[in-house]
C-alpha cells in the first residue's frame, strides 16, 4: 500500500468507531460489534459492524466486497457463447436461474424462438433449482437457530437433486445447462423415470421438514414476530422475492411477466401478511410444495421435439452432423473462434430466482462480445434491507433475520 | 394467497403510454421496451415525478455504461419497476467524461443509495446529494474504476502472465 493519502482515508470511518459517552451512570454505553466476515451464520463473507446499546442493535452497517470478483468486467472479455460459464458461478446455489435469465436477455437480442420442449425442460429444471436452493437455506436457517437435524434430512434431498442435475449436464452445480439458443445437451435417457421418483416422493418430505420444525416451540419462539420490515420500506428498498412476499405483497416475475411458457403451468404464489422470519420460512415452504408442482406439470406434459432454437450460427451442432456435414462443421468453427455476433441494442430482462428478481441488462455493439453485461442481483438487491431490518432489535435476534433474509455473497459481490 | 390469473401477457410487461415531463428529450421503443432519455441535470426531478405520479414504486436496478472514447462518456441508466399495473421503464442519462457528476435519486427511492455506491466504485461517477458515497465492492483504497473501458481486465495492480526471473 502506498503512503499517499488516499481521498476515501476520512472515509475508512463509514464504520465510525463506538462513541464517546460522558461519564455518568444514566449514560447508555455503546458497543461496536464486528460480526463477519468469518461468522458462519453470515453465509459467506458478508461483514456486519453492529452498533450496541445494551443487547439492542443501534445501527448495522453490513460491509460487502469480500468476494468481488469482476464477474462484470471478465464478461466484456469474452464472447457472449462463454459468458454462461460465469452467469453459473454468480449465484452458486441457484445456477439454472441465472443461465436462464442470461439465455433470455441475448435471446432476446437476437430475437430467437425457443421451441417448447426447451421452454419446458427450463421451467423443470428451474423449479428443482428452488427446490435446491430452498432446501439449503432451510437446513442452514434452521442449524444457525438451533434445529440441528433439519441440515441432515434437507441436505438428504438436496443430494438427490444435485444427481439429477449431474444426469442431464455432467455437472453437480456448475451445469451451464440453460444456454442461448435451448439446452446444451439432450436429456439422459431415463430422465422421466430418475425425475418422477424424487418429485413424487418430494411433498412428503416437505411435510416431515414442517413437522420437524412446526412441533417445535423452540423454533416458534426463535421466528414468530421477528424480524419485522414494513411494506413501505420494502418497496423502497427494493426489497424483492419470499421476503415481501411473507409481507403480503404477491410480486413474482413468473405470475406478474411469465417467461419460458410459465403462464401454462398451474401455480399459486403463496403469501402471508404476518411479515415476520417465521411467515419467510412458510412462504418458502409453500413455495417447495408448488415448484414440486411445476415439475410434475411439467414432465407430464413435456412437448416433443428439438431441444434448440434452429439458429445454426448460435447453437452448437450435434456432434454427429459436424462428421457429417461440411456447413455444421463451418459454424462449428465459427461458434467456437469467434463466437456469434449479436445485432446492436439493448434488452433487460428479469426473472424470479429463489431470492427474488435476477435481471440482466446486456448492452451489444453489434460484435461477438458483450458490450456491457450488468446482473441485478437479488441478494444485492435484499442486503440493502439489512440495516432497516436489524435496526432497533435484539442482538440474539439478528441470526435468525438474517438468515430469514437467504442472501449468497456470491450473489451479491459478483 | 393469489389464485393463476389466465389472460396475462406473456413476456415482461413494458408500460406502453406517453410520458410528459420537461425532462425527457426523447423516447425510444426497441425491442419492447421502452427508454426515456432524460436531461440529467433534472433526472432527480423527473424521478420523483415518475415514482408519484406515474406510479414506478420500485427501482429495480442502476447502473451506468461507458461509451469511452464517445463523448458524453457515460450513460446512467435507471430501470423502473411498477408494481400495480406491472409495468418496466428505462430511463438513461448522458453523463460527460472529464468529471463525471449527476444528481442522487436517494431522496426518491432509498435503495439507489448502494446502486449509486457501486456505480462510483465501479465507474467513478459522482453522485451530488449522495449521504455516504464511499466504494462498496472494491477495497477502499482502491486506485481507479474497474468497469471503465480504459481499465485493463488484469487492472493495474499486479503483472499477470509476466514472469519476473
Amino acid at each position: 500500500m502506498s503512503d499517499v493519502k488516499h481521498p476515501f482515508d476520512d472515509h475508512v470511518a463509514t464504520i465510525p468507531a463506538a462513541q464517546e459517552t460522558p461519564a455518568g451512570p444514566a449514560a447508555p454505553r455503546r458497543m461496536t460489534l464486528n460480526m463477519g466476515p468469518q461468522h458462519p451464520s453470515t453465509h459467506g463473507v458478508l461483514r456486519i459492524v453492529i452498533e450496541l446499546e445494551g443487547e439492542i442493535i443501534v445501527k448495522a452497517e453490513p460491509d460487502i466486497g469480500f468476494l468481488h470478483t469482476g464477474i462484470e468486467k471478465q464478461c466484456e472479455a469474452i464472447n457472449w457463447a462463454q459468458v454462461v460459464t460465469l452467469t453459473d458461478r454468480v449465484d452458486y446455489l441457484s445456477n439454472l436461474a441465472n443461465n436462464l435469465v442470461y439465455a433470455l436477455t441475448v435471446e432476446k437480442l437476437l430475437q430467437m424462438e425457443i421451441p417448447p420442449k426447451a421452454q419446458w425442460m427450463r421451467v423443470m429444471l428451474a423449479e428443482l433449482d428452488r427446490l435446491n436452493s430452498h432446501l439449503v437455506w432451510l437446513g442452514t436457517h434452521a442449524l444457525d437457530i438451533g434445529a440441528m437435524s433439519m441440515f441432515f434430512y434437507c441436505f438428504r434431498e438436496r443430494e438427490d437433486i444435485l444427481r439429477l442435475k449431474e444426469m442431464f449436464s455432467g455437472q453437480r452445480m456448475m451445469t451451464s445447462y440453460i444456454r442461448p439458443g435451448g439446452l446444451a445437451l439432450e436429456p439422459p435417457r431415463g430422465w422421466e423415470k430418475a425425475v418422477g421418483k424424487f418429485i413424487r416422493a418430494f411433498p412428503s418430505k416437505v411435510d416431515e421438514y414442517e413437522s420437524l420444525l412446526d412441533s417445535n416451540p423452540i423454533w416458534k419462539i426463535r421466528t414468530q414476530g421477528v424480524g419485522f420490515i414494513s411494506i413501505e420500506d420494502m418497496l423502497d428498498l427494493g426489497v424483492t422475492g419470499p421476503m415481501i412476499r411473507a409481507a403480503g405483497i404477491p410480486l413474482d416475475v413468473r405470475k406478474t411477466e411469465p417467461y419460458s411458457s410459465y403462464e401454462k403451468f398451474d401455480f399459486i404464489v403463496p403469501t402471508r401478511t404476518e411479515n415476520d422470519v417465521y411467515s419467510r420460512y412458510r412462504v418458502r415452504m409453500e413455495e417447495m410444495r408448488q415448484s414440486a408442482r411445476i415439475v410434475v406439470q411439467a414432465m407430464e406434459g413435456m412437448p416433443e421435439g428439438a431441444i434448440t432454437a434452429d439458429a445454426p450460427h448460435v447453437v452448437l451442432p450435434d456432434r454427429e452432423k459436424m462428421k457429417t456435414q461440411m456447413e455444421s462443421l463451418i459454424y462449428h468453427f465459427k461458434i467456437v473462434t469467434e463466437g456469434y455476433r449479436v445485432p446492436a441494442g439493448e434488452a433487460y430482462q428479469a426473472v424470479e430466482s429463489p431470492r427474488g428478481e435476477i435481471a440482466y441488462y446486456a448492452v451489444s455493439n453489434g460484435t461477438s462480445k458483450p458490450y456491457r453485461l450488468y446482473m441485478r442481483t437479488p441478494s444485492f438487491g435484499n442486503l440493502i434491507a439489512l440495516p432497516t431490518l436489524l435496526e432497533g432489535t435484539l442482538i440474539a435476534d439478528s441470526i435468525a433475520s438474517l438468515g430469514s433474509m437467504d442472501f449468497v455473497l456470491g450473489d451479491t459481490d459478483r | 394467497m393469489v389464485g393463476n390469473e389466465p389472460g396475462r401477457p406473456e413476456g415482461q410487461v413494458q408500460v406502453n403510454r406517453a410520458f410528459h415531463h420537461p425532462a425527457i428529450l426523447e423516447t425510444r421503443q426497441a425491442l419492447g421496451e421502452m427508454t426515456l432519455i432524460a436531461d440529467p441535470a433534472r433526472i432527480a426531478d423527473l424521478c420523483r415525478h415518475l415514482k408519484d405520479s406515474e406510479n414506478f414504486v420500485r427501482l429495480s436496478s442502476l447502473t451506468a455504461v461507458d461509451w469511452h472514447p464517445a463523448e458524453p462518456r457515460f450513460e446512467v441508466v435507471y430501470h423502473l419497476h411498477s408494481v400495480d399495473p406491472i409495468g418496466r421503464l428505462r430511463v438513461k442519462c448522458a453523463v460527460g467524461g472529464g468529471s463525471p457528476e449527476i444528481d442522487s435519486v436517494t431522496g426518491v427511492w432509498r435503495c439507489s443509495n448502494w446502486y449509486e455506491r457501486e456505480v462510483f466504485d465501479l465507474f467513478g461517477i459522482r453522485f451530488r446529494n449522495h449521504p455516504n458515497l464511499v466504494r462498496i465492492l472494491m477495497p477502499i483504497d482502491w486506485e481507479g474504476h474497474p468497469l471503465r473501458k480504459d481499465y485493463p481486465v488484469h487492472g493495474y495492480k499486479y503483472d499477470y502472465g509476466q514472469r519476473k526471473d
